[in-house]
C-alpha cells in the first residue's frame, strides 16, 4: 500500500480562467468526474434507495447468486448484496470526507502558519511532519484500534492526522515561494494585515494543488479504511466494502462472487479519484517533458578518408541545414552553412546568440540534441590515424571544449575517474596507463597539484581549474580537430587570457585544426586564422582574420565589429602577427602561478 | 561522512523513543479499563483492580513505559495479555515471514522500476505510455487488492502451483519458499514498480538533457556505460528517496496482504492481537515497525551519500 506517500504537486503558476473547461476537456477527468458524482450521489441517498435493509437477514438469500429477487446475492448471512453495496458507499464517502477534512484543516493551516511565518514554527512544524510521514499508516491505525476499540470515525481522524503531512508540505513549500514574490511584499507595504495577506494572496495559490493532493489523499483513505475493516477493526456488522471484502473472502471458495462486488466498488472508486488527481494536475502543470526521440533523418552524413600527401584538409562542411520541430512544422535553426578547417589551423566561427554557431558546431560533433533533424548537409573529414575497424571520430579525432565549465562535470564521479573513463574509451588502455596519462594531462594544462585534482570532485574546484580538466579531457584523444564551444565566456576576465593560451599552446603543439566558437571579436583577433560569421542560421562571411576585420563585407560584420568598444586595439593585435604570439606566450607564463585559485 | 551518519543514528533514535513512547500513552492511558477489557464485560470492578494490579497497569503511565522501555533495550517485550508467551519470542519468529515478503517485494520493485523507467525515459512511445498508465492504476490500488485480485484470477484456478495459504520458510524448502511468497510480492510489487518507474524515468529525462552527458558522449564513452554509470547515478537520489518511504508503505501493505494468504507474519498477529487487546504485543509490534523505518531511512541517507559526494565529503 502506497498510504502516506503521496506525490507532491509543485504548481509554478496556475492560469484559473479556463481550468474547469480544460479539465473537463480531458475524458480521463470527465468520466472520473462522472463516477464520482455516481457515488456520492448513491452515498448520500443510500438510506432511502437501498432496495432493502443493509441489516435484514432472509435465509433464502444466503450465499445465493444473483436473481430476480437480490440482484448481486445475498451474503453468508442472507443479506443483500446491492444493498450493503451501496450503504457501504456511504460509509466509504464519510470515512474519506473526515480523513480529508481532518488532513487538509492540519496540513494546510500549519503549512501556512509554518511557511509564512518561518523561523522556530516552521522548523517544529517540519519536524513532526517528518516523523509523521515515516510512519506507517496501518501499524499506528491498528495500535489504535487496541486502545480506544472500534470506531470509524476516530480511526479516520487519526488517518486525517497522518496524511496531514502531504498538505503541510505542499502547502508550506507554495506559501515560502508566494511570500517571497513581490505582491505579497506590496500588500505588505501597502499595510495589509497578516490574516488578510495569507487569505488573499497565499490561500488562492494554494487551493489548487491542494484540491490535486485531496484527490489522492481520499484515495488512500478509502483504500485504508477497507483495508482496515479487512482485518476486521471496524465496527460491528456496519456495512462497509471493507467488511463485505472480509465477509467474502471467508466464503471464496463457496461464492467467489461476493468479493468481487465490493472489490469492483473500491477500485472503481479509488482509481477515479486519483485519476481525477492526475488530470487535475496534468492540467495546472502542463504537458509533462517527454523523452527524445531520435528522429531517422536526424544524422549529418559523414564521409571519413585517409588524408592525401601534401593536402592539410581536415574538415569540411558542406550545405548544413538543421531544422527543430514546433507546433506549426519545423523551424530551421542552420541554413545551408559551408565551412572549412584545415589542419593546424583555428577557425572562428563567430555570431550573435540564436545566430546558429551552437548548433553548427554540435552537427559535427553529432551532439545535436535528439529532436533536432539534419534536414541537409554533408561532411568530410580526411584522417591522418590508420584505419582500423569502425571508424569513429567522436572521442577520437573530434574531441570537443564546451562553455559552461562546471556544469559539465559529472559532479558525482571524481575529476580523475571521468578523465580515465575518456581516455580508456578512447585508447583502450589499461587503468594505470589511463592514470598515469591523466596525471600528465592535468599537468600540461598547467594544473598546479594534479594529483590532488585528480581525486578531487567537480565542487571542489574553481571554474578556471574545471575548463582547464575539460581542455585535458577533450584532448586526451589527440584529437586532430577540437571544437570549442564559447571555452571562455563562463570565465573570470583573469581566467579567460590563460585559458586561451593554454588553448593555443596546445593547438600549436598538437598541430590541431579548431573551431572556436564565439561571440568575442577580441578573442578572434587574438587566436583565429580565418573567421567564418553567422547569422540568423545563415553564414554571411568568410574569410582571414586579416582580411575580415580590415576590409569587412557584409553590412551585419560591420556592425558587429563597429559593436567593440577599442575596435582599434583590435585592429592594430591583428596587424601584428609577431604581437599576437608574444602576448600569448606572456599570458602563458602568467598561467603558472595564478591557476591555483 | 561519519559526522553525518551519526547525525542521522540520533535522528533515528529520537523517532524510536517519540513514536514509541506515544503510542504506549495512547494504548496503556485506558488503565483498568483494558483490565475490563481482558476480563470481558461482567467482570467485577474488584476483579479488575486486582489484574491491572497484577499487570502493573495502576502504576502512572510514565513508570509503565520506563520499564517497557528498558525491556525492550534487552530484547524484553514483556508477557502477552493472554497466555504465557513472551512477546519477545513470538516477535522473532513472527518478523522473518513479513521481513522476507517485504525485501523481496523491494528488490523486485528497485530492479523493475530502474529497469522500466530508464527504458522508458529512453525509447518513450508505447512502452513509456504503458509505464504512465500502470503507474496510475498501480498508485490507485491498494495492494491488498491486488493480492485479492491474484487469489481470485491465479491461486484459485491453479492450486497446486500457488498455494493460496500458508507460509513455508526458506531452510525448510527454497522452492515451497518462493512459491508461498510470489503472489503476495506480486500484489505489493506492481504498485511499487510503477511509482519507482515514473520517478526514475523523471529524473532520467532532465539528466540525459544536463551539459556533463553531451561532454562525456564527445569523449567516446559507450551509450551503456554513459545511460547506467553517469545519468542514473545522478538520477537514483529521489528514486532512492520514494524507495524508502515505498519499503514503509509495503510494511503496511505486508500486514494486510499476510491475512489474505494466511501467512504467519507481524501482520497476523498485530490484527489479531488489536482485536482482542492484547496490548504487550501491539506494542511490540509498534516497536519493530519504527526499529525498521529508522533502519531503512539510515540505509537510504548512506546510499544516499555513497552517491553524492557534495553529501560525502563536503567542499
Amino acid at each position: 500500500m502506497t498510504e502516506p506517500m503521496v506525490p507532491i504537486s509543485t504548481v509554478p503558476t496556475v492560469e484559473r480562467a479556463g481550468l474547469w473547461r480544460r479539465l473537463i476537456g480531458r475524458p480521463v477527468a470527465s468520466i472520473s468526474l462522472a463516477v464520482l458524482a455516481i457515488w456520492v450521489l448513491l452515498a448520500v441517498l443510500s438510506p432511502w434507495i437501498t432496495p432493502y435493509s443493509p441489516d435484514a437477514t432472509s435465509l433464502d438469500a444466503t450465499n445465493a447468486a444473483p436473481n430476480a429477487v437480490n440482484w448481486l446475492g445475498g451474503d453468508r448471512s442472507g443479506r443483500d448484496i446491492l444493498s450493503r453495496l451501496i450503504a457501504g458507499a456511504g460509509d466509504a464517502l464519510e470515512s474519506t470526507l473526515i480523513a480529508t477534512a481532518v488532513a487538509i484543516a492540519i496540513g494546510v493551516t500549519a503549512g501556512l502558519v509554518a511557511g509564512y511565518y518561518g523561523r522556530a514554527i516552521d522548523s517544529i512544524a517540519s519536524w513532526v511532519a517528518n516523523i509523521l510521514i515515516a510512519l506507517p499508516g496501518v501499524i499506528i491505525l491498528i495500535a489504535l484500534y487496541a486502545a480506544v476499540g472500534s470506531s470509524t470515525r476516530i480511526a479516520m481522524v487519526a488517518l486525517g492526522v497522518l496524511l496531514a503531512p502531504n498538505f503541510f508540505r505542499l502547502t508550506r513549500g507554495l506559501v515560502i515561494g508566494v511570500r517571497n514574490e513581490l505582491y505579497v511584499d506590496a500588500a505588505r507595504v501597502s499595510g495589509l494585515g497578516d490574516a488578510r495577506i495569507i487569505g488573499r494572496h497565499v490561500l488562492s495559490a494554494v487551493r489548487a494543488p491542494v484540491i490535486v493532493q485531496a484527490a489522492f489523499a481520499a484515495g488512500v483513505a478509502i483504500s485504508l479504511q477497507a483495508g482496515l475493516a479487512f482485518l476486521g477493526l471496524s465496527e460491528n456488522n456496519k456495512a462497509s466494502w471493507g467488511a463485505m471484502l472480509q465477509e467474502g473472502f471467508a466464503n471464496l471458495y463457496i461464492a467467489p462472487l461476493q468479493i468481487v462486488w465490493p472489490g469492483l466498488a473500491l477500485g472503481i472508486v479509488v482509481s477515479a479519484l486519483v485519476l481525477l488527481g492526475n488530470a487535475l494536475r496534468d492540467t495546472l502543470e502542463g504537458a509533462r517533458p517527454r523523452p527524445r526521440r531520435r528522429g531517422e533523418s536526424g544524422r549529418l552524413r559523414r564521409v571519413i578518408d585517409p588524408a592525401e600527401e601534401g593536402d592539410d584538409a581536415l574538415l569540411t562542411l558542406s550545405g548544413l541545414s538543421v531544422a527543430y520541430p514546433t507546433r506549426k512544422g519545423t523551424t530551421t535553426v542552420v541554413d545551408d552553412v559551408s565551412l572549412e578547417v584545415r589542419r593546424g589551423e583555428i577557425v572562428g566561427l563567430v555570431g550573435e546568440s540564436g545566430s546558429g554557431k551552437t548548433q553548427t558546431a554540435f552537427s559535427v560533433l553529432g551532439l545535436l540534441p535528439e529532436e533536432a533533424i539534419v534536414t541537409s548537409g554533408v561532411l568530410t573529414f580526411r584522417t591522418r590515424r590508420p584505419r582500423s575497424g569502425t571508424v569513429r571520430l567522436l572521442g577520437r579525432s573530434v574531441a570537443y571544449i564546451p562553455q559552461e565549465p562546471m556544469s559539465n562535470l559529472d559532479p558525482t564521479f571524481t575529476i580523475g575517474a571521468q578523465l580515465m573513463y575518456g581516455i580508456r574509451a578512447a585508447t583502450g588502455r589499461s587503468r594505470a596507463q589511463a592514470r598515469r596519462e591523466a596525471l600528465a594531462l592535468l599537468e600540461r594544462v598547467g594544473i598546479p597539484d594534479p594529483a590532488r585534482t585528480f581525486a578531487s570532485y567537480p565542487h571542489q574546484i574553481s571554474g578556471g581549474m574545471a575548463q582547464r580538466v575539460l581542455i585535458a579531457g577533450a584532448v586526451a584523444s589527440d584529437p586532430e580537430l577540437l571544437i570549442a564551444d564559447e571555452p571562455t565566456t563562463a570565465l573570470d576576465v583573469t581566467v579567460q587570457a590563460e585559458i586561451l593560451a593554454l588553448l593555443h599552446g596546445l593547438q600549436k603543439e598538437r598541430d590541431m585544426g579548431v573551431l572556436l566558437v564565439t561571440h568575442n571579436f577580441g578573442v578572434v583577433a587574438d587566436l583565429c586564422d580565418r573567421v567564418v560569421v553567422m547569422r540568423q542560421g545563415r553564414v554571411v562571411e568568410t574569410g582571414t582574420t586579416i582580411d575580415v576585420f580590415q576590409r569587412p563585407r557584409a553590412e551585419y560584420t560591420k556592425e558587429l565589429l563597429g559593436a567593440i568598444l577599442d575596435v582599434d586595439v583590435v585592429r592594430e593585435r591583428v596587424d601584428s602577427e609577431e604581437g599576437r604570439v608574444a602576448a600569448a606566450e606572456s599570458s602563458a607564463a602568467g598561467t603558472k602561478g595564478a591557476g591555483s585559485r | 561522512m561519519i559526522a553525518f551518519i551519526l547525525r542521522r543514528l540520533a535522528a533515528g533514535v529520537v523517532l524510536v523513543l517519540v513514536v514509541t513512547a506515544l503510542t504506549f500513552f495512547l494504548v496503556y492511558a485506558g488503565g483498568n479499563d483494558i483490565a475490563f477489557r481482558i476480563l470481558g464485560d461482567g467482570a467485577t470492578p474488584e476483579a479488575a483492580a486486582e489484574l491491572a494490579q497484577r499487570l502493573g497497569l495502576d502504576r502512572p503511565v510514565p513508570v509503565q513505559y520506563w520499564d517497557w522501555l528498558t525491556g525492550a533495550v534487552s530484547g524484553d517485550f514483556g508477557q502477552s495479555f493472554f497466555g504465557p508467551e513472551q512477546v519477545g519470542a513470538t516477535l522473532a519468529i513472527r518478523i522473518p515471514v513479513t521481513l522476507s515478503l517485504v525485501a523481496v517485494s523491494i528488490v523486485l520493485t528497485a530492479v523493475l522500476g530502474i529497469v522500466l523507467g530508464v527504458s522508458s525515459a529512453r525509447r518513450g512511445g508505447t512502452l513509456d505510455r504503458a509505464t504512465q498508465v500502470v503507474s496510475v492504476v498501480g498508485f490507485a490500488l491498494p495492494s491488498y487488492w491486488i493480492a485479492l485480485v491474484l487469489v481470485l484470477t491465479v491461486a484459485l484456478p491453479f492450486p497446486r502451483l500457488f498455494p493460496a495459504t500458508g507460509y513455508v520458510a526458506p531452510d525448510v524448502s527454497t522452492t515451497g519458499w518462493v512459491l508461498s511468497i510470489a503472489l503476495p510480492s506480486i500484489a505489493l510489487t506492481i504498485g511499487g514498480v510503477a511509482t519507482i518507474a515514473q520517478q526514475v524515468r523523471g529524473s532520467m529525462v532532465d539528466t540525459l538533457r544536463l551539459d556533463y552527458i553531451r561532454t562525456l558522449r564527445s569523449r567516446g564513452i559507450p551509450e551503456r556505460a554513459i545511460v547506467y554509470r553517469h545519468a542514473l547515478r545522478n538520477s537514483a537520489g529521489p528514486a532512492l528517496t520514494v524507495l524508502s518511504l515505498q519499503f514503509i508503505g509495503m510494511l503496511g501493505g505486508a500486514i494486510i496482504i499476510e491475512r489474505v494468504f494466511a501467512l504467519p507474519g507481524i501482520g497476523t498477529l498485530a490484527a489479531t492481537a488489536s482485536l482482542r487487546g492484547d496490548i504487550p504485543v501491539v506494542m511490540g509490534v509498534v516497536a519493530f515497525a519504527v526499529f525498521v523505518v529508522v533502519v531503512v531511512n539510515l540505509l537510504a541517507d548512506i546510499t544516499q551519500g555513497l552517491l553524492n559526494p557534495k553529501v560525502r565529503v563536503g567542499s
